[in-house]
């Protein structure tokens, strides 16, 4: 008797992260991993700012060339990986589930429980307030970062686009502080994500089982107890 | 010294805390192992850097690879291209002067052609293949371009250039005009070569002139080219020869590795 009910429950379960979601983070780790080194390299060619050469042992590409070819093939899997993982977030429900609703008020507590070292990991399936905006935000970053590298790649062929910006330089100034943003929120990422191991090794199994909120009316008992 | 205690009691935990004055003594050792940790940690870490720092690029089956994306690059800048849009233009008044200078060596080491005796020859799908000298190169209609040079390490600056409008000077020659490459031998033993579309487009000159006055040694006297749709390193300077042809040829720079179609 119990056979079936407990395949009916498994049917509709699911994991923090689905497989499908961790393979694009993974490639994405990857590829932000190439665009950075390589966009390093290509940046010391020609400084935006005095003070700053990336040294050569953390950058990807002995000459610039190899730069702009690490640079324009990583590209690809970014673009493409990224787009699959936008698409997948919205017609799942993902972003939906998980980044909304945003409180302003949930969001103030929660910065002062993480500066009194309070937060809590016990539930690695509801995201905080910060969380939320940090992902939408990298996530808004990310696209941006794209906009201005096809401005940058294409400021004839999309002049229209990059006509939205003051001018050239501008366009690389915004694209290396959208590096800088990614750069700083992959600090924290990686910091954060080896502070709370269970969080890192989620990205690896999939972590707990969750149940789907849009499916989890038709089960209002496992619901109950999932939200508390 | 408080004994070490923890939350529940264990079977694996002796009933007599051990004795704690073997950790005092021992402290130091502790530490520097732990130190050694820190080290070890950073070593690896480093190693995994040097890992890209050492350069898997010039690994030949990595460049290998490299390169085929690099040439697919080259078919989706191509098909992305639109033949007739034009670059943005710019005042007389934002012209940076004199022109900034690039070439693969410095501005001291540039060895500046003789006008007097330099010709112009023509090679390849050309019907009219009598050379032409400066001055003749002079009586033809000028075509301005104020624009935007962008050159791939970066930088940029806007730029006042005039000269003979490219397709129509191989229209005159008599070119080929449904052949796929234009190569620019050049003075300095510099070749470039450009797409057929990039070459008809409106916005491609042979430059003779900047800012109004004949362009001077550094920066491709007596002709070179300019084009609003490539990077600086495609308008080669001090052209000694045009070639239109069909054959794929590597050139200067994407022998180097760079990017052979290089547009903007």
């Amino acid at each position: 008797m119990s056979t079936p009910a407990v395949k009916s429950i498994s049917r509709k379960e699911r994991r923090l992260h689905p497989l499908p979601l961790r393979i694009m983070h993974w490639i994405n780790a990857v590829a932000i991993f190439i665009m950075i080194g390589s966009g390093w390299r290509i940046y010391n060619d020609s400084v935006i700012f005095g003070w700053l050469h990336f040294p050569d042992g953390v950058v990807i590409g002995k000459w610039a060339q190899y730069g702009l070819q690490w640079h324009f093939f990583g590209m690809w899997i970014f673009v493409i990986n990224g787009l699959i993982y936008l698409t997948y977030g919205v017609a799942t429900g993902r972003f939906r589930q998980k980044l909304f609703p945003i409180s302003l008020r949930e969001f103030l507590a929660t910065v002062g429980d993480a500066l009194r070292f309070r937060l809590s990991h016990d539930d690695l399936t509801i995201y905080n307030a910060v969380q939320k905006i940090l992902y939408l935000g990298i996530m808004l970053i990310g696209i941006l970062i794209v906009i201005t590298g096809l401005c940058l790649w294409k400021p004839v062929q999309f002049s229209e686009l990059a006509g939205l910006f003051y001018n050239f330089q501008t366009i690389r100034l915004i694209h290396f502080l959208c590096m800088s943003a990614i750069v700083a929120f992959v600090a924290v990422h990686v910091a954060l994500a080896l502070l709370v191991p269970q969080s890192l090794i989620a990205m690896l199994t999939g972590g707990p089982i969750v149940v789907d909120k849009a499916r989890g009316a038709v089960q209002p008992a496992t619901e109950t107890e999932a939200t508390h | 010294m408080m004994p070490f205690r923890t939350r529940r009691p264990s079977i694996f935990r002796p009933q007599k805390p051990i004795d704690q004055s073997v950790l005092a003594e021992n402290r130091l050792l502790v530490d520097d192992i732990n130190r050694r940790n820190v080290l070890r940690g950073a070593i690896s870490l480093g190693a995994l850097t040097l890992l890209t720092g050492c350069d898997v690029s010039e690994n030949e089956s990595v460049q290998k690879a490299l390169r085929t994306v690099s040439s697919w690059n080259d078919r989706v800048q191509a098909a992305i291209f639109r033949t007739n849009h034009l670059a943005p233009t710019f005042s007389p008044a934002q012209v940076v002067k004199p022109p900034r200078f690039n070439a693969y060596y410095d501005i001291e080491d540039v060895k500046p052609v003789d006008g007097a005796t330099w010709k112009l020859e023509l090679a390849g799908r050309i019907a009219d293949k009598r050379p032409w000298t400066a001055q003749q190169i002079y009586q033809l209609p000028e075509q301005e371009l104020i624009i935007r040079h962008i050159c791939v390490e970066g930088w940029d600056y806007i730029g006042q250039w005039s000269g003979p409008n490219l397709r129509a000077f191989l229209e005159r020659v008599g070119a080929d005009l449904t052949a796929k490459y234009v190569y620019f031998i050049c003075a300095d033993d510099f070749t470039e070569s450009i797409d057929m579309a990039c070459a008809l487009h409106p916005q491609t000159i042979l430059a003779t002139k900047y800012a109004d006055e004949i362009i001077a040694d550094p920066f491709g006297y007596p002709l070179r080219l300019r084009t609003s749709t490539k990077l600086g390193y495609k308008n080669a300077k001090w052209i000694k020869a045009i070639e239109v042809s069909n054959e794929f040829r590597e050139t200067f720079w994407s022998k180097q590795g760079e990017n052979w179609f290089a547009g903007i």
